[in-house]
């Protein structure tokens, strides 16, 4: 649609840097400082070229050099995803290509991952979160799969702060927006809320797409004389140097204004129409490989795909349809513009493949083609503007080792647990806090947020929200299908990353088992402060290496992942909140387990050990302010056994329903259980009722089944070495700890709706 | 012969394969249309789907209703043929003024997914011959501007004529004037329904199989003797 205005850039300044210029002029003083590299890396730079770069190739290195684009804090510690990988034959495709794939049986395969947009979602939280969601989809798309749907982790400020007022409505509003438009299920996530966010929110998209195994596409610009396809949007001066400038340096905390023109804009129409264009080019067999085009743009598809490929390109710059005119190469190059995907065609298919684009209105102009000459060349009306080695920018980065050290306070932090803090005992008491936990922003309905998303388009959603995981069928005759959860707690990972980490991991991974699915493949998006504060740095290596140990543990693959660094306030860096994304297999969606207390007179089995763990939990947060000590203890072999437990149970048909147990512990659950299903229950508390309802012990979730069922899956337990309890029975309109308290449904679901609804307005 | 059910693909279109879905569910032959296209190949009846027709750009249904199809679809809706618009497909009837009134902004200003009951009004319509009226069913509300709106006269016409086909029975979710959740025109082939029947045909993976109705009713009112 032509809402763009067509500019035919013919900007052939005579001032423009060429090949030649630099050679010529090895002295000229280039800004290098403000597009975020080092003295050391632009003497690099000169050095690989043998000659100063042009501006042109100082725009390409600075973005593919930057933190976003090159990993080069991450890199040397991310190798443990690869060295600690399981033995496993699920990965078609892992860590490098755009996102992971993974095999799930029947011919199908799916990839998925987890990405973020942190930074732009503050400047702009709208845009920002929009483009975050369009970003995702296009790597899923870039794999040769159809995407089917996006789940979202958020992380903000105080709930009462007023900045929150601002981000939160735009974020929500951003992903619903783009994601509605974009005819994609919405089916879970995360949202949570603490002071450390309040300057640097966190907004973290996931995509999982869906492919037959033979259609998997690689970014690889393979076969000299193909040509180089530009499709989608035309390319304009928004999100220039994105990549660099915004995600890979921290925000003073004032005057982001200034940064606002980095923030991109979305169309998601356009995109809407660049998913189905591309997956009809895909069927006709005209596409030999394909890159999207997200942080760094053209400068990025076009170097990773002459490196993928192993060839060389040569690209005409002027001839990129643009939306303004004035843009000179280096802006072209650094352009963040949405919505488009480069293409390489062999030339006898070019006709058709631009038949195609014309049939969805999407614009497609070659721009270039492969060579084998090992060097990506570009020119600029005739002018040889580019001549470097696509490796040297894509592969060939700075790889910093960075200084890490233990916080000085951590110590502190752990010795000041929570042992001595006042517990409630008393019938009153506990009812109180089990208010003030169900109705704090982090434990509330979110349905004000959620149902701003569509989650019921295509028909395929089986569980969404307010359910642990999100649940997709994938073919309606076998009812194969997959789950996914994502989780994250940076109160857990502040007191100790690596227990803290294995913490998301496990729960993610408990999420998915609780439908009824195997877990079988994780993804990550590790959001964490500068690293070039070795106290975060830390941080980040004991998440990584704790993330690299329980995949390993729990045989499962990483598949590829994000990080994401600079994420602070002045020197004040966010908790660590590595998110984790796992993927599960359901071979029957119909079996499916959902949450919610739905029947009368079930019985209720607590699965798992409880202790007295309340270090980083909600109730000591909540109740008393407090932060310290140790997180829960981490036993990923429990987590194994009761993950098998599940999906045994879902398979035989021995329980109706399952939850998670976590934040907030089984009082939270067994609210939400009754709020979603609308249904009560009795339970009977042991000795300690405060443990019992608010410890946060992992490797834990609640069920229910006819009593019936009862002895067939305790005797499941017994030989699963899972400890069971029944604790109760379901039924009535009340919300009953026996001796103790009791709470109506109704009072309960005032409680728990009121807090979101106020803030999203 | 199994009735033939076009459901037309404009740019922009989302729920197009679950409108299909649907008609093959209450077993009749789903036919993919094209928006440029300017035949509807003898179907028997046309469902246009939800989603946001060419970006909901200028206002939602505006652009769509000039597409080479509608041409096709109004002329053949005039000599009786069943229509029925979903959501953004109800937007598009309203522009092409095949039918009465116009949705605005929720009253809410944000989009809302909802489950939501509504009432059968009209069970005459070919839409809703399978039901009766004052039916509660449970479909799927999904949209950022669905609220019915029209001047006084034409809702006392459309009261008076029977043309209120649904309205909304759990609550107005969207500042609907008089809860109105969905119309017919004056002959009663055209239809248009602001929620999802098509998102309710099997509760594996919508809040009921109510939605089916319309797609059975459909069925039944093209059958040839």
């Amino acid at each position: 649609m032509s809402h763009d205005v067509v500019a035919t850039a013919r900007n052939a300044s005579p001032a423009q840097d060429s090949v030649t210029a630099a050679a010529a002029t090895p002295d000229r003083a280039q800004p290098f400082a403000a597009l975020g590299l080092t003295a050391d890396e632009y003497g690099r730079i000169a050095g690989l070229l043998g000659r100063r770069p042009t501006d042109a190739e100082l725009a390409i290195y600075s973005v593919m050099w930057s933190e976003h684009c090159s990993y080069k804090s991450s890199r040397k510690h991310l190798r443990q995803f690869a060295d600690k990988a399981p033995a496993t034959d699920v990965l078609l495709a892992g860590i490098g290509q755009n996102a992971g794939v993974v095999d799930v049986g029947q011919g199908y395969a799916v990839t998925f991952k987890i990405e973020s947009h942190n930074h732009p979602s503050y400047v702009e939280p709208f845009q920002g979160a929009a483009t975050g969601v369009g970003g995702i989809v296009r790597d899923i798309l870039a794999m040769g799969a159809r995407p089917v749907a996006v789940m979202d982790a958020l992380r903000f400020g105080p709930a009462d702060a007023p900045d929150t007022r601002r981000v939160l409505p735009g974020v929500v509003g951003g992903i619903s927006f783009y994601g509605n438009c974009l005819g994609l299920p919405n089916i879970g996530g995360e949202l949570a809320f603490d002071p450390c966010y309040a300057g640097n929110p966190l907004v973290n998209a996931l995509c999982v797409g869906v492919l037959r195994h033979e259609d998997l596409k690689l970014a690889a610009a393979t076969g000299p004389g193909n040509q180089v396809i530009l499709l989608g949007s035309r390319t304009g001066p928004d999100g220039i140097g994105g990549a660099s400038v915004l995600a890979s340096a921290s925000f003073g905390g004032t005057g982001e204004g200034a940064k606002r023109p980095s923030v991109q804009v979305g169309d998601p129409f356009m995109e809407k129409l660049l998913i189905e264009c591309c997956l009809e080019l895909y069927q006709a067999g005209l596409v030999v490989g394909i890159q999207d085009l997200g942080a760094a743009g053209v400068a990025c598809a076009t170097t990773e795909l002459a490196a993928g490929g192993g060839t060389g390109m040569r690209v005409r710059l002027d001839s990129i349809p643009l939306r303004d005119a004035s843009l000179g190469p280096a802006e072209i190059l650094m352009s963040e513009s949405q919505e488009r995907m480069m293409a390489i065609v062999e030339p006898r298919h070019v006709a058709a493949f631009l038949g195609i684009c014309a049939k969805w209105e999407v614009p497609a102009t070659v721009i270039g083609e492969v060579t084998d000459t090992g060097r990506l060349e570009m020119t600029w009306h005739g002018q040889q503007v580019v001549d470097i080695p696509p490796g040297s920018a894509a592969n060939s980065g700075p790889v910093y080792d960075r200084p890490a050290r233990r916080p000085a306070g951590q110590d502190a932090l752990i010795a000041a647990g929570p042992a001595r803090l006042p517990f409630p005992g008393t019938g009153a008491e506990l009812r109180a806090d089990l208010l003030l936990l169900l109705g704090s922003p982090d434990a509330c309905d979110k349905t004000p947020v959620t149902e701003q998303y569509d989650h019921y388009v295509r028909g395929d959603t089986v569980l969404a929200m307010p359910h642990d995981a999100g649940l997709l069928r994938i073919d309606a005759q076998t009812g194969l299908g997959v789950a996914l959860a994502t989780d994250g707690n940076g109160r857990y990972c502040q007191l100790d990353p690596y227990a803290g980490t294995q913490l998301a991991l496990a729960e993610a991974y408990r999420n998915v088992a609780v439908t009824g699915a195997r877990p079988l493949a994780v993804t990550n998006c590790l959001n964490f402060g500068s690293p070039e504060d070795p106290a975060v740095m830390w941080q980040f290596t004991e998440a990584v290496r704790g993330l690299a140990d329980g995949c390993l543990q729990l045989g499962l693959p990483v598949t590829g992942g994000n990080v994401s660094f600079y994420n602070q306030t002045g020197g004040t860096p966010i908790q660590p909140t590595p998110v984790v994304g796992v993927l599960g297999v359901h071979d029957d969606v119909r079996r499916r387990v959902g949450s919610g207390f739905t029947v009368a007179d079930a019985s209720i089995v607590l699965l798992g050990e409880t202790r007295a763990e309340f270090g980083g939990s909600l109730w000591a947060w909540l109740r008393h302010r407090h932060l310290g000590g140790r997180p829960p203890a981490v036993d990923l072999e429990a987590e194994r056994a009761l993950a098998r437990l599940l999906a045994t149970a879902a398979e035989r048909g021995l329980i109706r329903t399952a939850h998670d147990v976590s934040d907030g512990g089984l009082a939270v659950a067994l609210a939400e259980c009754c709020l979603s299903g609308g249904t009560g229950c009795v339970v009977q508390p042991p000795a300690d009722p405060a443990s019992f309802l608010f410890s946060e012990s992992a490797a834990r979730a609640v069920v229910t089944l006819t009593v019936a069922a009862a002895p067939e899956l305790l005797r499941a337990c017994e030989e699963a070495a899972v400890p069971a309890a029944v604790i109760g029975t379901t039924g009535g309109a009340l919300l009953e700890v026996t001796g103790l308290f009791s709470v109506p449904l109704a009072e309960l679901a005032e409680v728990y709706r009121a807090p979101l609804g106020d803030l999203v307005g | 012969m199994t009735a033939r059910i076009g459901v037309v693909t404009f740019p922009g279109s989302l729920d197009d394969r679950d409108a299909r879905r649907a008609v093959q569910y209450a077993g009749a032959q789903p036919v993919e249309l094209w928006h440029d296209e300017t035949s509807l190949h003898g179907v028997d009846a046309v469902v246009l789907p939800g989603g946001f027709s060419y970006g909901d750009y200028l206002r939602c249904g505006a652009i769509a209703r000039f597409a080479p199809v509608m041409g096709q679809i109004v002329q053949a809706a005039s000599r009786g043929l069943p229509v029925l618009g979903i959501c953004n497909g109800f937007q598009i009837l309203c522009e092409a003024h095949l039918l009465p009134g116009a949705l605005a902004r929720n009253g809410g200003l944000r989009f809302i997914t909802r489950d939501v009951t509504i009432r059968i009004e009209n069970d005459t319509s070919p839409w809703t011959r399978q039901y009766r009226a004052g039916q509660d069913i449970r479909v799927v509300l999904k949209s950022g501007e669905g609220a019915y709106m029209a001047d006084p006269q034409t809702l006392a016409r459309i009261e008076a004529n029977g043309q209120v086909l649904a309205r909304y029975a759990s609550g107005n979710p969207n500042g609907s004037q008089r809860d109105i959740a969905g119309v017919v025109s004056e002959d009663g082939n055209v239809a248009g329904l602001m929620p999802h029947p098509e998102h309710a045909i099997d509760e594996l993976t919508g809040p009921s199989a109510d939605g089916l109705g319309f797609f059975a009713s459909v069925l039944q009112a093209v059958a040839i003797p």
